[in-house]
């Protein structure tokens, strides 16, 4: 143990996603030892990212004012909604540059061994915006794992009598590799992914 | 990698401990066959996988790297992926070296919603069913597989899979249900009363305080699930099917420290039926009937599960 202080910026540390206890102290000592404005320009972030970042009423994604940037944008379809889990899947997806529609952000998937159903994720404001009847496809986005498929399945179920496209993203095969090394999970829904070849 | 263990063959056979591996002392490596029942992450990239297995019981074991897209054990170690596991003996996990898929159940059963809700709490049940870590626990895990089988090929109802997996689980846990003869003092039956204390129906002389009436049917449902009559469960009607269940459910809370996170999430086929009656497009044509003993077995199951919170 620590002095109070230090001791308390450990522990602080500690509780961080996938920081330890030894680098917890690695980086309390790293702060210990760096220049004062770069240890209070990591401070201002900290508070600045709290007080000044909020929740897209639209969509759910992170924003700074109201709306995010993404639902404020006109050139923005809004016939098209992508469903993600994260607001971190929202900048993966818009690092393809390959989307122009909008998203809609559930804040989870549906894992009932962690007490989270439908009415924990921000599936009511996904009914609600579809109920008005400007969006004409849903992509589901959820992760290409067993809660994300779950979740995929209740919400294509879900919005099937709305009269709406859906489609689930392909879960396809890691480009560069050799077929004989995937797997068969991911294999067998790269079957089910398959498009036709235009020749 | 972690793969390249050097190890032996990767041949599926029966489970067995494989040897020391000359080059690394104290590592030795061994074999088993389980069902994975839950994730947990761990670090950046890692997972602590708690898998239930043929000779071993229940184990947590360490999958390293499988959260990364590239990996190619990530998919192999989802809930309810039956697979062929070698594992090397770690100082405080053992960690996971090789996988091969026996049965990749999690595919089918997430692609229907009520198999889904069904088979997490079939999980969820089965891990708290088999208390001690590497005790092995033989007959929970072949219920396990033949629970799993039947949701991922659709063969009965989610929900009664459920059921038929909870009563037969206790039983194996030493707390059989007694639906035939009474409870308490073995009159022979049929009786009308239904006691989660005593264990099952009692006769009017050992009449505890709480009971309730449930349906004949009802009564023949859980039966069916216990003994494994499919042809009896499977043509049981709706309202006996949420009587049983809501037995069922007081039952499991009754014997467990505290209750089944995942069991509020169930979606029972009524519910189904409801939705998709509503949009019209599965010929959902059962009739709602009024309930009759459920909401009493409701009430009983709130109590339990309410005393079962405060102790917890
Ligand atoms: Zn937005
Ligand atoms: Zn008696």
């Amino acid at each position: 143990m620590y002095e109070g202080v230090v001791q308390g910026l450990i522990d602080e540390l500690g509780r961080l996603p996938g920081v330890g206890p030894k680098s917890a102290q690695r980086i309390a000592f790293h702060i210990l030892a760096a220049d004062p404005d770069d240890v209070h320009r990591l401070a201002t972030a900290l508070t600045e990212v709290k007080e000044k970042i909020r929740f897209c009423t639209v969509c759910g994604n992170v924003a700074e004012a109201e709306q995010c940037q993404i639902c404020r944008d006109p050139r923005r379809d809004p016939a098209i909604v992508c469903v993600v889990e994260e607001s971190k899947d929202v900048v993966a997806i818009e690092r393809t540059r390959e989307f122009r529609g909008r998203y809609h952000v559930l804040g989870g998937a549906i894992s009932p061994i962690e007490g989270i159903g439908p009415d924990e994720l921000r599936v009511k404001e996904l009914m609600t915006r579809i109920a008005d009847g400007t969006i004409t496809e849903l992509i589901i986005a959820t992760d290409p794992n067993l809660e994300g498929e779950a979740t995929a399945t209740y919400l294509a179920r879900l919005v099937q009598p709305m009269g709406l496209r859906v489609t689930r993203l392909a879960s396809g095969l890691p480009v560069g590799g050799d077929l004989e090394y995937a797997d068969e999970v991911t294999l067998g829904r790269a079957f089910e992914g398959r498009r036709q070849l235009d020749v | 990698m972690i793969i390249g263990w050097g190890g032996p063959g990767r041949g599926v056979g029966a489970s067995a401990r494989v040897g020391a591996v000359a080059d690394n002392g104290d590592v030795s490596l061994y074999r088993d066959e389980g069902i994975v029942l839950r994730t947990q992450k761990l670090g950046e990239a890692d997972r602590i996988i708690t898998v239930l297995t043929r000779a071993h019981g229940r184990i947590r074991v360490v999958g390293k790297g499988v959260r990364r897209t590239s990996s190619r054990f990530g998919a192999r170690l989802e809930p309810f992926m039956h697979v062929d596991l070698q594992l090397a003996t770690g100082r405080t996990l053992d960690v996971v070296t090789q996988v091969e898929t026996l049965d990749p159940f999690g595919r089918t059963i997430c692609a229907d919603y009520g198999s889904y809700t069904a088979g997490t709490a079939v999980l969820e049940t089965a891990e708290r069913l088999t208390a001690e870590e590497r005790e092995p626990a033989l007959q929970h895990y072949l219920l396990l597989l033949g629970a799993l089988r039947a949701l991922a090929h659709g063969e009965h109802d989610a929900g009664l899979v459920l059921d038929a997996f909870v009563l037969r689980g206790l039983s194996i846990a030493g707390f059989a249900p007694s639906f035939a003869e009474c409870a308490r003092c073995a009159a022979d039956g049929p009786h009308r009363l239904f006691s989660v204390q005593a264990g099952g129906m009692v006769c009017t002389a050992c009449r505890p305080p709480g009971t309730v009436v449930p349906s004949p049917e009802a009564v023949a449902l859980l039966s069916a699930l216990l003994t494994g009559d499919w042809p009896v469960a499977d043509a049981s009607d709706a309202r006996a099917r949420r009587d049983a269940s809501g037995i069922t459910a007081a039952f499991l809370q009754w014997h467990l420290e505290r209750g089944l996170r995942s069991l509020q999430f169930v979606e029972r086929r009524g519910d189904e039926q409801a939705e998709s009656v509503a949009r019209g497009t599965r010929g959902g044509g059962g009739v709602r009937e009024e309930p009759s003993a459920t909401s009493e077995v409701e009430r009983l199951y709130r109590e339990i599960g309410d005393a079962e919170v405060e102790q917890a």
